[in-house]
């Protein structure tokens, strides 16, 4: 059984190692969930080019806009492009049968895939596209080797090719951009961290209000504490 | 309106025992009055038992024991229920909970011989409850039926599977089909939420009726009903269970709860260990994650299992060690041959051995989250051998200990 057990993760480690990009380090992604106005436009960008392929069939319009401070017409207006019940989750119209066939893999779900991965991860995945013609989508990245996914937002960030150098025989994997996008570098890498922030945001909306209500607990149980452990000395006064 | 009450409680101690009940474990039940921090554990079990109840009942009320809703059916209390969230990681935090108070308790025990004559059955439904509680944790895990709660059970399962003849067989048996499929999260459901809370509750009830008979053990393991008050033949050193426990009690509730809810509300997955980073990936069967490691509360025997190696290309001999380090805890009362309880009054052997248990377990419970490597699996097995040391020469050391005078009366 141990033999199998090995076997598992003898036949998954290339796959992990391609998943995480071996010793890849994550970049700190600038998650800030009080920023309502990094929210909002991490929710514009993610309707915009990430909710056409992946769904995010947990998370309702109608709670981002009751979580973000946006009005329903605000949020049909600038988020809702396949559905006007602001009810409805983010489902796509895309079947799991073309995507599968188009992209080796359907896009998966994105509703908790920012606490599955984490925050640096998803940061640095989407700042490390880099052009490889090998690829069927022209790109490859850093973090995720040979990832099905195309570039989506190369009009924003532009086309970077990566450079390897050797340091003490170790590798190290930089960018040289060779088609410029729209935004400037420190521009972009803000937009991808309002994209993150979002994501984070969409993993566990209850995160903007559980800890303000965790305090007010925690005040509660102290003022409890204070009280019981009055309570104990007093009955506990002719114990000798 | 007093008479009243006492009219209608004297109608019912006709009928049921309800005065007695009350005396007997509660107002007339007598601890001695020199329980220290180790002895909030017993209580809080029962608090988090409750809790995982209460939450547990509310749970199902939304949740879908099936392959294709399970995962989305968590989500959906974690977003659209109202206080879901609070009700499931309150839930997930208990599970761990359960364990820290648990293992407290049962180190307790080690510290102050609470396993001894005539504690021997005490101490069996304990471990009997233990056992349970384990089968509780492992069968809930499946069920959010997430990346994790998906491999994990599967390599659980194909353990039972290197029993030899019968093993692949009792595997399939067990799991209901080829793989951990939709069958298996009904019964493991089945078991998570009737059979095994059903006997766990039974174990517990058994747990303290035989405690309250024999009354309770004490940091300097001094038996107190061998001195009583020649009138009133209540224990010299024996305080009332309530109100004076009671009272105690309830302080360490209250800052049990202020660590509960610290984890609840700041911090509910734990940097990982509670819940599980891939589990918030929904199950596929088809992509084994890189890494798969039980919950921390398992992983002390999940290491051992890694370290023993086996024989013939059979993981048997692993598994049974594995068996054997959980059910070695059954024997102490007849391994340990020294009559004096408390660590405080015995020798230094049983201090060494017990401080190199505590360690090698830990050490094994940080091994087990790791992968293997040459090294952690080296450290692993001189942990493994300290593990089984401890109980297999207890016999040996525990004879030659040197105590100390145990005093007539409790130290307080």
């Amino acid at each position: 059984m141990k033999k199998l057990i090995a076997a598992f993760i003898l036949a998954v480690a290339p796959t992990v190692a391609m998943a995480s990009g071996g010793e890849v380090e994550y970049d700190k992604a600038p998650v800030d969930l009080s920023n309502m106005e990094s929210l909002q436009h991490g929710a514009k960008l993610f309707a915009t080019y990430c909710l056409s392929c992946h769904s995010a069939q947990y998370m309702r319009f109608s709670r981002v806009a009751e979580d973000l401070g946006m009005s329903e017409d605000q949020v049909k207006k600038e988020l809702m492009f396949t559905t006007d019940k602001i009810g409805s989750t983010m489902t796509i119209a895309m079947p799991a049968k073309d995507s599968k066939a188009w992209f080796g893999n359907p896009p998966p779900d994105l509703s908790v895939m920012a606490r599955a991965r984490g925050a640096d991860y998803l940061y640095t995945y989407l700042r490390t596209f880099y052009i490889d013609e090998k690829k069927p989508t022209g790109v490859n990245n850093k973090v995720f080797p040979d990832v099905g996914m195309p570039h989506v937002l190369w009009k924003l960030e532009g086309l970077k090719k990566a450079v390897v150098e050797e340091h003490d025989g170790e590798k190290h994997l930089s960018f040289e951009m060779v088609t410029p996008g729209t935004m400037k570098a420190e521009e972009y890498d803000a937009a991808v961290g309002d994209l993150v922030n979002f994501m984070v945001y969409m993993g566990e909306p209850i995160q903007l209000h559980r800890k303000a209500l965790g305090w007010k607990v925690l005040g509660f149980l102290l003022l409890f504490l204070v009280v019981s452990y009055l309570l104990k000395k007093e009955y506990w006064r002719d114990v000798h | 309106m007093t008479s009243i009450a006492t009219q209608l409680l004297g109608w019912v101690d006709d009928r049921f025992p309800l005065s007695k009940l009350w005396r007997e474990h509660l107002s007339e039940y007598y601890a001695p009055k020199n329980f220290n921090f180790w002895y909030f554990f017993g209580s809080l079990a029962l608090l988090v038992l409750v809790i995982q109840l209460l939450t547990g009942i509310f749970l199902t009320m939304n949740y879908k024991p099936d392959a294709q809703l399970a995962f989305g059916s968590v989500e959906y209390i974690m977003r659209d229920v109202n206080w879901g969230w609070l009700i499931r990681y309150m839930h997930s935090t208990g599970a761990s909970a359960f364990f820290v108070v648990v293992y407290m308790h049962m180190f307790r025990g080690l510290l102050y011989g609470s396993y001894k004559k005539p504690r021997e059955l005490v101490w069996i439904f304990g471990m009997l409850i233990f056992l349970c509680l384990m089968a509780e944790a492992f069968f809930g895990y499946l069920l959010p039926w997430g990346q994790m709660s998906y491999w994990g059970a599967q390599v659980i399962i194909s353990l039972f599977g290197a029993v030899p003849f019968v093993g692949p067989e009792l595997a399939l048996w067990i799991r209901g089909d080829y793989v951990v499929a939709d069958a298996t999260l009904n019964r493991f459901f089945a078991f998570h939420v009737i059979a095994v809370p059903l006997v766990l509750v039974g174990l517990i009830a058994a747990h303290i009726i035989a405690l309250h008979e024999v009354g309770s053990n004490n940091p300097d393991g001094v038996e107190i009903k061998k001195l009583k008050d020649p009138n009133t033949h209540i224990p010299l050193d024996g305080i009332p269970f309530h109100p004076y426990y009671t009272v105690k009690d309830i302080v360490g509730v209250v800052v049990f709860l202020m660590l509960f809810v610290a984890v609840v509300f700041f911090t509910p997955e734990m940097g990982g260990l509670f819940l599980e980073h891939p589990n918030f990936e929904a199950a596929n069967p088809l992509k084994t994650p890189p890494h798969i490691a039980p919950v921390w509360y398992f992983t002390p025997y999940y290491a051992i299992l890694r370290a023993v190696p086996s024989i013939a290309g059979s993981a048997f001999p692993g598994v049974v060690a594995m068996g054997v380090s959980v059910m070695a805890f059954f024997f102490l009362p007849w391994l340990d041959r020294n009559p004096v309880k408390s660590i405080r009054y015995r020798g230094l052997c049983y201090k060494v051995a017990l401080g190199l248990f505590v360690v090698a377990f830990l050490v094994l419970g940080y091994l087990g989250m790791q992968a293997p490597s040459p090294l952690r699996t080296l450290t692993a097995q001189i942990c493994t051998i300290i593990y089984f040391a401890f109980f297999a020469l207890m016999p040996i050391y525990t004879k030659m200990e040197k105590n100390k005078p145990v005093p007539e009366r409790v130290t307080h």
